[in-house]
């Protein structure tokens, strides 16, 4: 068998654009700490149980150190807490005092600081200024629709975008390869939520020669007929425009990454073997390159499920989707403090969720990334 | 133009004719590696295109006060009536307060290019600074600067960026040090690991032998040597920043007193232009946020090639 997966650490880093690069699970920052790993020579089933400890007190520091983040940046406001949380609506001292003692801002900083590590690990995100319901509702709420979008989107974005990348990869410099590269490097460099207003003023609104199909936001109509079935069908309309962006928007990355790994493998001599055998073109691609361009691919497939709240506010605030990115958005103006807090916690947990994850199915797969 | 070029180990074999000093030398090569890597640009056409645009952008950006009337920006003097249609006084039509599309677009790219520009230099900074130290040193506070390295890899970009943006207020200088605080961390893990394999080539082995201090050894070989990737990524940063400008100030959060593209698009959709149907206060935008991200990216990725032959292969 030829299946010799790519190190991962290798094919990732011809990824298309700057950002977003996928942690590589081969990195070495991990091996400081165990040198006496290297020695024993046995990377047997205790090695992965080190691995995986290792790893997962990683995650933990990472979601402790956005905890810390977290709190501390609402502390260092310019002026009084209490004035500004409060937006100027106390008059009184009295209110002030209230207000105080209502967030615990008239306690030590250190104690503040150990109360809002209990109540989050209680679930206690605190209280929204603009809804004044607890913020862990309005997220637990909120989320469903979020993750219908994204997860939506992401599916067709890979599959699409593997697609793309492994056809223009083999047919490399033809007429096919030029358009989907220059089509999704433009995509690449578009804000995606503009890709959005266009498609809300064409397809949408209805402009020049496109026909107003698309509701241009929400998730309901008004003047649905009711059973469930035509309640499911008509959010699925709406969401045809938002997930169709998304798509889009991800579908570009996919491809480039899913190209360029692609191309580092047809080199290999493995190929030539398999086509010295009498392969047929399509099996080598499908049961040899393929399977082993598709690593990186994997990777960020995974840490995207993990970017997704980032991903959706501007796509939900252009469709006015009540997801959680909107829900990011509207704090914006009041600003609601506790909102953007909870939301930029959800956000990063989910990213590091998602990491951790990666990193010990990565281990459990390959025994040369446990170093 | 990496580490064969400027690297002294091969020094003195070709210092024919008139005596020069080893710097001498060192700041020829240079020059012989820069012009090398121009001549390669050269052959690679979708970076010379993207250079092509970019200048024009650049151009527009510098001469903007010549190319339309600064007074034109001013909401109270706005010279049209609200969301006109493109006319031969209005090539691009008006805004929702009755100014000329061209000339916020023109204004525009001063904003975009600029807060891009400080966006970047701020990120590489303390991307280059951060990689050389935690790959440099050892012992706790590299491996501290490592573990924050990593962090700000993995912390999603946006809702970073709208938090702190929403605690240091709106202004020009915030928005630029928001993102450049939020995507240096790439930087960073390309410049550390430069840096550690850098280390352990030969040549530094000899400058630490006659007794080179950490400093020397830092900016006289580590730095020079991983400058050349520094530029390519500096490049692909920029269109990653400018993107960022345009959507914190589509969010609302750019400097309110400048227009900018992403400004622009806030305006629309705020006013609704797409129901109105007022597509040239949606597109124009858009388009030139576009070609000036493809732009940077295609530069970035003919640089990178330069530096890194091995990435050839995907074009």
């Amino acid at each position: 068998m030829t299946t010799l997966a790519t190190p991962p650490g290798g094919a990732a880093e011809g990824a298309g654009g700057g950002d977003g690069e996928p942690d590589d699970p081969g990195e070495d920052g991990d091996a400081a700490g165990s040198p006496s790993s290297a020695g024993g020579g046995r990377s047997g089933y205790g090695g992965y149980g080190r691995f995986v400890g290792g790893k997962v007190l990683g995650s933990l520091g990472s979601l402790l150190f956005v905890l810390v983040v977290n709190f501390f940046l609402f502390r260092v406001l310019p002026g009084d807490p209490a004035r500004t949380l409060g937006r100027g609506r106390f008059r009184t001292e009295e209110q002030l005092n209230a207000f105080r003692s209502q967030y615990g801002l008239d306690q030590p900083l250190f104690t503040q600081f150990f109360t809002y590590l209990k109540n989050t690990a209680q679930g206690d995100l605190g209280v929204s200024l603009r809804y004044r319901v607890p913020v862990s509702d309005l997220i637990l709420d909120r989320l469903g629709t979020t993750l219908l979008i994204v997860g939506t989107s992401t599916v067709l974005a890979t599959t699409l975008g593997v697609y793309l990348g492994v056809v223009s990869a083999w047919n490399r410099r033809s007429l096919v390869d030029r358009a989907t590269t220059s089509s999704t490097l433009t995509l690449y460099s578009m804000p995606e939520w503009w890709l959005g207003l266009i498609f809300i003023a064409t397809v949408g609104v209805g402009m020049g020669f496109f026909p107003g199909v698309f509701p241009t936001g929400g998730l309901h109509s008004t003047d649905v007929a009711p059973g469930f079935v035509n309640g499911v069908l008509d959010t699925a309309w709406h969401l045809v425009l938002p997930v169709l962006t998304l798509t889009l928007a991800y579908l570009a990355e996919y491809a480039l990454v899913m190209r360029s790994s692609l191309l580092d493998e047809m080199g290999e001599d493995y190929l030539v073997t398999a086509r010295a055998k009498g392969l047929r073109d399509v099996d080598v691609r499908r049961r040899h390159a393929v399977r082993n361009a598709i690593l990186p691919t994997t990777t960020l497939a995974a840490i995207n499920i993990g970017f997704v709240v980032s991903g959706a506010i501007t796509v939900e605030y252009v469709f006015s989707v009540p997801g959680l990115g909107l829900l990011a958005q509207e704090a914006l103006s009041i600003p609601d403090y506790w909102v953007l807090q909870g939301t930029f916690l959800v956000a990063s947990a989910a990213v590091i969720v998602a990491n951790l994850a990666t990193n010990l199915l990565y281990g459990a797969l390959d025994p040369r990334v446990r170093t | 133009m990496s580490a064969p070029a400027s690297s002294p180990e091969t020094a003195g074999s070709d210092a024919a004719g008139p005596v020069l000093t080893a710097r001498q030398i060192v700041h020829r090569r240079r020059l012989d590696g820069l012009g090398r890597g121009w001549r390669e640009f050269r052959g690679n056409t979708p970076g010379v295109l993207g250079l092509v645009v970019l200048s024009v952008f650049a151009l527009i950006a510098v001469f903007a006060p010549l190319l339309a009337d600064p007074e034109g920006l001013k909401v109270t003097q706005a010279p049209g009536g609200v969301l006109e249609a493109p006319s031969s006084q209005f090539w691009l039509g008006t805004d929702e307060n009755g100014r000329s599309v061209v000339t916020l677009l023109i204004f525009g790219s001063r904003i975009s290019l600029f807060v891009g520009l400080l966006a970047t230099t701020i990120s590489i900074v303390i991307g280059t600074l951060v990689g050389l130290t935690s790959g440099f040193f050892e012992g706790w506070p590299a491996r501290v600067l490592f573990r924050m390295t990593e962090w700000f890899l993995v912390v999603p970009f946006l809702p970073l960026a709208l938090v702190l943006a929403t605690v240091l207020g709106r202004s020009l200088w915030n928005i630029s040090l928001v993102i450049g605080i939020t995507s240096w961390s790439g930087t960073a893990l390309l410049i550390r690991s430069q840096t550690l394999s850098i280390k352990e080539r030969p040549y530094l082995e000899r400058a630490r032998a006659l007794g080179a201090g950490r400093w020397h050894q830092m900016t006289r070989h580590v730095l020079p040597n991983v400058m050349p990737m520094v530029f390519a990524n500096t490049t692909l940063m920029v269109a990653v920043a400018i993107l960022a400008e345009t959507t914190l100030s589509f969010l609302g959060l750019g400097d309110p007193t400048r227009v900018s593209w992403g400004s622009m698009l806030d305006g629309a959709f705020s006013v609704g232009a797409m129901t109105t149907r007022s597509w040239w206060y949606i597109i124009p935008p858009g388009v030139c946020v576009v070609f000036v991200v493809l732009s940077f990216t295609l530069i970035g990725q003919a640089l990178e090639e330069i530096v890194n032959p091995r990435l050839r292969t995907r074009r």
